[in-house]
């Protein structure tokens, strides 16, 4: 009836109901001004009589409840006063029991009841489980609900507790768990009998009303909690095996959920710890109370998350547990807590077919986090667990659920965020093998996570196996895997990827070159199956690495020169010419040109002269067969000049070959300026401003010569494109050549071809008529003559030289 | 003190007093126009003594030809009313005819008195101990003057008296762990006194319907035999339930049976209604029983007095469901007087 009734029913009865209570309250007033407890009862019983309805929702049930029980406050008053009504409690006792309706009996006996224990004429024990024992007969369950949980309020300050006075004699705690664990089971029945009755089609909404009521049932537990003298014995053989079995066969989800969560709030940590098994062997049991109701009721709504969470509740409590306070870890591992957890969870996900993958997942990361807080130090029980994820991993074709994902990425990073350190997690053989059950997406954020955490604590990998685990792990922005769909890739997200990756290579170190090596192979192998779109990103690195530890080794000397030892410089080079390689055939001459001429350069300090040619030589190949852009030609020229230049190991013949090749590619140019820097540029290849450097001033005049003539020819091709002649530029630089030269003290440069150059270079400007013939040349050539000026006013030694010089 | 009503003659004024009276216990009895009277209690192997005062009014003389106290112990049927059936009858003769001029008291005794049968007012059927003066007259006819008086007997405890023997019984019938259903409409002629005589043809009725598989239970009193001021102790355990109770109520029925054969009246009433229970049970649910018998007005058992009538108590269990249809399941149970009560 109360089902199908709106709200606007429900007050209107509420209201009578009140009003009825406060009737019949107001006659009860007088029957107890008068001391009349024959009225008193009559109209108590009356009163208490309105409670019987059941058109009332839980809520309004309450309302209702809490008119009467205020009334029943001062009933019990009168009731202790026994000179107000003359009758001995005994008496009363047996007198309430008259009333004809269970109902209001019930209440006054209960009411009675706290009288005659308090009075200390009984037992208290005998009274309470008389008490609790008669409830029995309100069967309804909202009724007997709040009926038992008055009983279990009246009577909660008189439980025969330690440091009660109803204690003692005959009357031991044991009594009052006893009493408080028979209602709570009475109450529990009660309480998960709302979902078996009424029609399905309400289930919702008794859903809704029992999540209401459960506080009543919870708060026997909350009055365990509380009892004073429980120890953990009387716990472990009594109390738990009690409440657990209450709730592994109620067979109820709402119902066991909610207990185990009370369960696991209300007693201590420590306690939980010492029944670990017991409780976890509930736990498993939970399970196999919701699939046979999963097979009854086709509405129940996301069966099994309840021991997820549970399990994961007890978990999390035992971890802060464990973390409040170092002393208490000798227990767990006495308890053995770790085996008994895993194996508690193996079982649940083994008999629980049905549970998603996401909820396996979730119970994994409490355990780990469990692990990680009380056993930081054992690796193996980490691992462990991995292992399971991965065996359950495993079992499911495809891993595609988004919520089980995030849960897998959880449990890869808690061991980085506890360890700060991946290199303690590079040790975890099961690591790799759960991240190979991740989507290339998800693969990615974790392989992002790894290298972000690497990064974050400046933590250095130094072994090769290490290295090798590592990039196992990272597989994932190595390389293309199988499937992935390359277009869809975000251009940003892609370089970010790279360059963190590329930021990881400068984090494997090691001091001992050997060890350094096989890492820089290592390393090597895995960034050659990277494909063509990141070798640039990630090459770079690698040979800029391998380039440091040459440099290493050159710094140590020579001492390191037996024939077992693989670390040579030479060995080295070796490899990074065939990375290279790659690097050229990607195509990315430019890039692979740079690092040919870094490598050179590390081969020139080295003394290595035939490495150093070799790498020239594949600059050169380079830059003869893949560079054809203009402009990158004459940014590759200039890097090969300046690096050419600075190298001192080639001998003459080589050095010559060289030089050569380099004058000849910047003369054959395109633009005639560019050209003509090329070639000035190149003049400093047979003038280096060294102790030992080769100083062959007749080859630098040379070059510088043929520069003019090129800027000559360049100015007379602007003429005859433009009209004007362009500006005087290239002429002033190579004045400034010039000047250097001079300065330098090369033979081969007079004072004269200065002069006539600063000549040649007024006549150009004077030529050009035109009005913006100043701009461009103007303040470098008029700072190049100050600085002339300027040397030839400071005197001295190069004072002297300028001093030839005529302006 | 005893004060004449009923017969009221100008001629003289009657009463009957009891030698302890005073002091002797009263109860109250009802009357038949429903007032409550308080008369003497008495017990069986009493002597009942006392005097008899005959006043005369003012100056007048009674003329008569005896005078004599009779001890009564008469049943009477409401069906037969006016039609005393004695079957205790004492006489004293207290006076030889003569004439009264005045006040003039008679001592009496009876010694030793055997009254076998409890006082009882039934539905049917009234047990009473009267003593009646009847001042004889020849010509204006006799003045008669009644004194009820209260019998009650006390029973010894019952030799045997377990639950054991309860529950044996129980098992005498077939269907004791099933109920008989009471079909509001099909079983209504049921409800009163046929269904009562024998058990046997309700139970075909209840197979019938099917019930044994809907409602399986099992109860138990701790007795089979109370005394007034007994508490009834039991439980109801439920061993199937397919149907949903609503509640389930306990009662005290009495069958009060008069006349023999073919003309045998039966009357049952309801005396106690005592919820056991609210709302529906389930299987393996045990509810308790606890009902306290001195709230209630009840006799002991009567059986078979002097071959006019019975008074048998039965405890009725009750189920009603939530279509408000009744299931229920009796079961007789011995009445006594215990000694040491009050009354």
């Amino acid at each position: 009836m109360r089902r199908l009734a709106g709200v606007e029913d429900e007050e209107k009865w509420l209201a009578e109901g009140i009003a009825g209570i406060q009737h019949t309250a107001f006659f009860m007033h007088r029957a107890l001004d008068a001391n009349n407890l024959r009225e008193v009862l009559k109209y108590s019983a009356l009163m208490l009589s309105e409670l019987r309805t059941s058109k009332l929702s839980p809520q309004k049930y309450y309302d209702l409840y809490m008119r009467a029980f205020d009334e029943l406050r001062q009933l019990e008053v009168f009731f202790k006063d026994e000179s107000r009504h003359g009758l001995p409690v005994v008496d009363l006792y047996e007198l309430v029991q008259h009333a004809g309706n269970i109902l209001p009996r019930m209440y006054l006996l209960c009411t009675v009841g706290s009288v005659y224990i308090k009075s200390k004429q009984a037992p208290s024990k005998d009274v309470l489980k008389d008490l609790v024992e008669m409830c029995r007969g309100v069967q309804h369950p909202i009724r007997g609900l709040f009926l038992r949980s008055y009983l279990a309020q009246v009577s909660r300050d008189k439980l025969p507790e330690i440091g009660s006075e109803y204690e003692g004699d005959a009357n031991t705690v044991m009594d009052a768990v006893e009493f408080v664990l028979q209602n709570f089971t009475e109450m529990n029945k009660l309480w998960v009998r709302i979902q078996h009755q009424g029609p399905g089609t309400v289930r919702e909404k008794q859903e809704k009303e029992r999540n209401e009521l459960r506080d009543l049932v919870g708060k026997n537990l909350h009055v365990l909690g509380q009892i004073e003298g429980v120890d953990l014995e009387m716990y472990k053989e009594t109390v738990l095996p009690r409440v657990l079995e209450q709730v592994v066969n109620c067979k109820d989800e709402l119902a066991q959920y909610y207990l185990m969560e009370c369960i696991i709030q209300v007693f201590p940590d420590e306690y939980h710890l010492q029944t670990l098994e017991t409780l976890l062997a509930a736990c498993t049991q939970l399970m196999v109370g919701g699939l046979s109701d999963l097979s009854v009721l086709p509405l129940t709504i996301l069966p099994t998350v309840d021991t997820k969470i549970v399990l994961t509740q007890l978990m999390d409590r035992l971890s802060n547990y464990a973390a409040s306070s170092p002393d208490v870890l000798h227990e767990f591992l006495q308890v053995e807590a770790f085996a008994k957890l895993s194996n508690a969870i193996g079982k649940v996900i083994d008999t629980q077919i049905e549970m998603p993958i996401v909820g396996a997942m979730t119970l994994f990361v409490s355990l780990l986090t469990f692990t990680l807080r009380v056993h930081p130090d054992r690796l193996d029980y980490v691992d462990q667990i991995l292992g399971a994820c991965v065996v359950k991993l495993s079992s499911v074709p495809k891993l595609e659920d988004a919520r089980a994902m995030k849960q897998v990425v959880a449990l890869l990073s808690a061991p980085l965020e506890k360890y700060n350190d991946i290199v303690t997690a590079l040790t975890l053989s099961n690591y790799p093998r759960v991240m190979d059950h991740l989507d290339d997406g998800t693969n990615k954020v974790m392989a992002m996570l790894i290298i972000q955490s690497i990064m974050k604590n400046n933590s250095c990998i130094s072994t090769a196996d290490k290295v090798e685990v590592l990039f196992e792990l990272i597989k994932g922005l190595i390389k293309d895997l199988d499937g992935t769909d390359t277009e869809e890739l975000d251009e940003e997200d892609f370089q970010e990827e790279q360059n963190s990756v590329a930021r990881l290579i400068h984090m494997l170190d090691n001091e001992e070159p050997e060890e350094m090596l096989k890492i820089i192979c290592v390393v090597r192998k895995h960034l050659m199956t990277g494909g063509t779109r990141r070798l640039p990103f990630t090459v770079p690195p690698l040979v800029f690495s391998a380039l440091r530890l040459v440099r290493q080794l050159d710094s140590q000397g020579g001492d390191i020169t037996g024939e077992e030892v693989s670390a040579t410089p030479r060995k080295i080079f070796q490899i990074l010419n065939q990375t290279i390689e790659v690097l050229s055939s990607v195509p990315c001459p430019e890039l692979a040109l740079r690092l040919y001429l870094q490598c050179a350069e590390a081969a020139s300090d080295c003394d290595l002269e035939p490495a150093a040619y070799e790498f020239f030589t594949q600059a050169f190949i380079l830059y003869e067969e893949e560079i054809a852009d203009s402009k990158a030609q004459v940014t590759a020229i200039h890097l090969i000049i300046g690096t050419l230049q600075r190298i001192n190991v080639f001998g003459v013949e080589n050095r010559d070959t060289l030089t050569h090749k380099a004058t000849g590619y910047s003369a054959r140019l395109l633009k005639k300026p560019d050209q003509c820097r090329a070639v000035y540029a190149c003049s400093h290849l047979f003038w280096v401003d060294d102790i030992d450097g080769i100083k062959d001033g007749e080859r630098a005049l040379l070059c510088l010569r043929r520069a003019l003539r090129i800027a000559n020819a360049a100015q007379q091709m602007s003429n005859a494109t433009r009209g004007s002649s362009g500006p005087v530029t290239l002429f002033v630089e190579i004045l400034n050549k010039y000047i250097y030269f001079y300065e330098k003290g090369n033979p081969h440069i007079t004072p004269s071809d200065i002069q006539s150059l600063i000549e040649l270079i007024n006549t150009e400007m004077q030529s050009d008529d035109n009005g913006n013939r100043r701009t461009h040349s103007d303040p470098f050539f008029t700072s190049t003559l100050r600085y002339i000026r300027f040397q030839k006013q400071k005197g001295g030694l190069i004072g002297d030289k300028y001093d030839l010089i005529k302006l | 003190m005893n004060y004449l009503r009923g017969a009221f003659k100008p001629a003289c004024n009657i009463s009957i007093t009891f030698t302890d009276g005073k002091n002797r216990k009263q109860v109250p009895v009802k009357k038949d126009n429903g007032q409550m009277v308080m008369n003497p209690l008495f017990h069986s192997q009493e002597t009942i003594a006392g005097k008899v005062c005959i006043e005369p009014y003012q100056g007048k003389k009674v003329e008569h030809n005896g005078v004599k106290v009779e001890l009564l112990g008469q049943i009477e049927m409401y069906f037969d009313r006016g039609n005393f059936y004695d079957f205790t009858s004492l006489v004293r003769e207290l006076d030889v005819p003569g004439e009264i001029y005045e006040n003039k008291a008679y001592p009496f005794e009876f010694p030793t008195v055997e009254m076998p049968y409890e006082t009882y007012n039934g539905v049917n059927v009234r047990l009473r101990y009267v003593l009646k003066v009847t001042v004889t007259r020849g010509y204006a006819g006799s003045i008669v003057e009644y004194q009820d008086f209260v019998v009650r007997n006390y029973s010894p405890l019952p030799p045997i008296n377990n639950s054991i023997k309860v529950r044996s019984k129980l098992s005498q019938f077939p269907g004791s762990l099933s109920l008989f259903i009471l079909n509001p409409f099909a079983l209504k002629p049921l409800l009163a006194s046929d269904m009562l005589n024998s058990f046997g043809p309700l139970l075909d009725v209840q197979m019938e319907v099917g019930i044994e598989d809907c409602l399986h239970i099992e109860f138990e009193y701790n007795k089979s035999k109370y005394h007034l001021k007994d508490v009834i102790l039991g439980k109801v355990y439920f061993l199937l339930v397919r149907i949903k109770i609503k509640n389930m109520d306990l009662e005290i029925r009495r069958r009060e049976s008069t006349g023999a054969g073919a003309n045998t009246h039966v009357e049952t009433e309801t005396l106690a209604k005592f919820e056991l229970m609210d709302g529906a049970p389930v299987r393996g649910e045990s509810i308790p029983v606890r009902l306290f018998l001195t709230p209630y007005d009840l006799t002991p058992t009567h059986k078979n007095i002097n071959n006019k009538f019975s008074v048998k108590y039965y405890l009725n269990l009750v189920l009603v469901d939530e279509e408000d249809r009744r299931y229920f399941k009796q079961q007789e149970i011995t009445l006594y007087r215990l000694k040491d009560e009050s009354s």
